[in-house]
């Protein structure tokens, strides 16, 4: 996967903390994905201008005891699903 | 806001996640296949007012509500619309505006845009002569509604078209399709009309016929095809009438599970249909939200499956449907405990199977169902 690659969130949806269920959701049209600890920590990375480079780095230093590749493989399978899901796309 | 009133079953009920705001009964048109209260006009002149709109908001937001969509009604008639938005927005809501498009212009989008309105769903609704034209072919009539559609898409907001779909419009789906295709929408509902409130008046005049339904199926599944072949991401979603299902829908995922509604005069609903059941539901002005919500009859009344009755009670399905819909129960049966006739194991599952055969009798045109109006609610207005 390309390192370079900046990820945007799909127009109209918005990540967002909830202090009431303790969790990260991803709102749309109505409806809501509720988001594990991993994936909010990923998605809350895009932001349009960080591209995957940028997240594997802030990643590995908030969780620097998972081994690098691990994380790599983890945080590339993710971003694959959530493009699948159409969570997520890139230009 | 605190819990100020613990209860023992508040461990176990969940926050609710949606809120429903309806804002006012008062609307343009009057679609014979409105879900409104018959005796909508009862409320007239009693709507809540700004500030009791934006403590409803505080106190949902407080208990965990996320969703939020603004109905009515016409939720533009509100000219408050944009302060609420605007408040919606600060708390952290997501808000949906559920709206005919009526009463939409270029300023108003702009407006609501710049309050932090999240999403439009436009209802393209048969009797709004916009549609009807472009339906029949008129490419002039719908110009106006193409331009609110794309002014809507260039302000950046997903488009999800609503298409009510009866008798009378459901055989002209493909040209439906077709515009919305045109309006470039990114996800389309054909539903066909739930039958409650005035729907319900005007059951046998909007039931289609199983044939009607099948090629609607078919001209549904012809499009996604074609979508698909054009690498275009348009969504179509078709809902079947209750009455052509051998399941109930799982109304509102379970009653006061995760969804409430506010009706304009404050009276808390667990589905923007029950005022209709014969029992009492709870009022904003007169308790906080979460006293109503953990701690209400009404609430409380068909929560979890110790209301149930049988075949329910001892139905493997009941975790996934919740018996099905109080207030079809109720219009069907008179008996909002019995399990949903819609489903084919209710032993009053024949009331459907009537309902279908009296519809199949029933020759009335469009124009000469009973429409949704002041005038006609009156006559359903407790005095
Ligand atoms: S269904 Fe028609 S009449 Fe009823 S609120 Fe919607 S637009 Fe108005
Ligand atoms: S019997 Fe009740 S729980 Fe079972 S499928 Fe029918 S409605 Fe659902």
């Amino acid at each position: 996967m390309n390192r370079d690659r900046i990820y945007r969130l799909r127009p109209g949806w918005r990540l967002q903390w909830e202090e009431a269920q303790g969790r990260h959701v991803l709102l749309y049209p109505e409806g809501m994905v509720k988001l594990n600890d991993s994936a909010g920590a990923i998605l809350s990375l895009i932001d349009g201008e960080r591209n995957v480079g940028d997240m594997l780095d802030e990643l590995q230093e908030r969780y620097p005891q998972a081994p690098a590749d691990e994380l790599q493989t983890d945080v590339h399978e993710f971003l694959d699903e959530a493009v699948q899901q159409g969570w997520i796309h890139h230009d | 806001m605190t819990d100020h009133t613990p209860s023992t079953q508040r461990h176990t009920i969940e926050a609710p996640l949606w809120l429903l705001a309806e804002l006012t009964y008062r609307c343009p048109l009057q679609c014979s296949y409105c879900s409104n209260p018959l005796d909508f006009a009862a409320t007239q002149g009693n709507e809540l007012t700004t500030e009791e709109w934006l403590d409803v908001l505080r106190q949902a937001r407080a208990m965990g509500a996320v969703q939020l969509g603004f109905s009515g009604g016409e939720p533009l008639v509100r000219r408050d619309l944009e302060t609420l938005v605007s408040e919606a927005r600060t708390l952290g809501f997501y808000s949906n505006l559920i709206t005919s498009g009526l009463g939409l212009d270029d300023a108003r989008i702009e407006a609501l845009r710049a309050a932090g309105l999240d999403h439009i769903q436009i209802s393209l609704q048969a009797s709004d002569p916009d549609v009807a034209g472009a339906v029949a072919g008129s490419r002039k009539a719908y110009d106006k509604k193409l331009a609110m559609a794309r002014a809507v898409k260039a302000a950046g907001y997903p488009m999800v078209l609503n298409v009510v779909l009866h008798r009378h419009n459901i055989d002209q789906l493909d040209a439906i399709i077709a515009l919305c295709a045109e309006l470039d929408a990114d996800a389309v509902e054909l539903a066909n009309c739930q039958l409650y409130g005035w729907a319900h008046l005007n059951r046998n005049g909007l039931l289609p016929s199983r044939e009607q339904l099948d090629a609607a199926e078919a001209t549904t599944a012809r499009w996604r095809e074609h979508l698909a072949n054009e690498g275009r991401d348009m969504q179509l979603l078709f809902v079947v009438p209750d009455y052509y299902a051998d399941r109930p829908k799982a109304c509102m995922g379970g009653w006061g599970s995760i969804f409430m509604s506010v009706a304009p005069d404050g009276a808390v609903l667990p589905c923007h249909s029950a005022r209709m059941l014969p029992m009492t539901f709870p009022n904003v002005r007169d308790d906080l939200l979460s006293s109503i919500w953990y701690d209400s009859d009404a609430f409380n009344r068909f929560r979890g499956e110790d209301w149930m009755p049988s075949p329910c009670r001892d139905c493997d399905e009941r975790h996934q449907d919740f018996g099905g819909c109080r207030c079809q129960a109720y219009l069907l049966t008179g008996d909002p405990t019995a399990t949903d006739p819609a489903c084919d194991l209710s032993p009053d599952h024949h009331l459907i199977e009537t309902a279908r055969r009296e519809a199949a009798e029933d020759q009335r045109s469009a124009s000469q169902l009973t429409p949704r109006n002041v005038h006609e609610s009156r006559v359903f207005c407790r005095a």
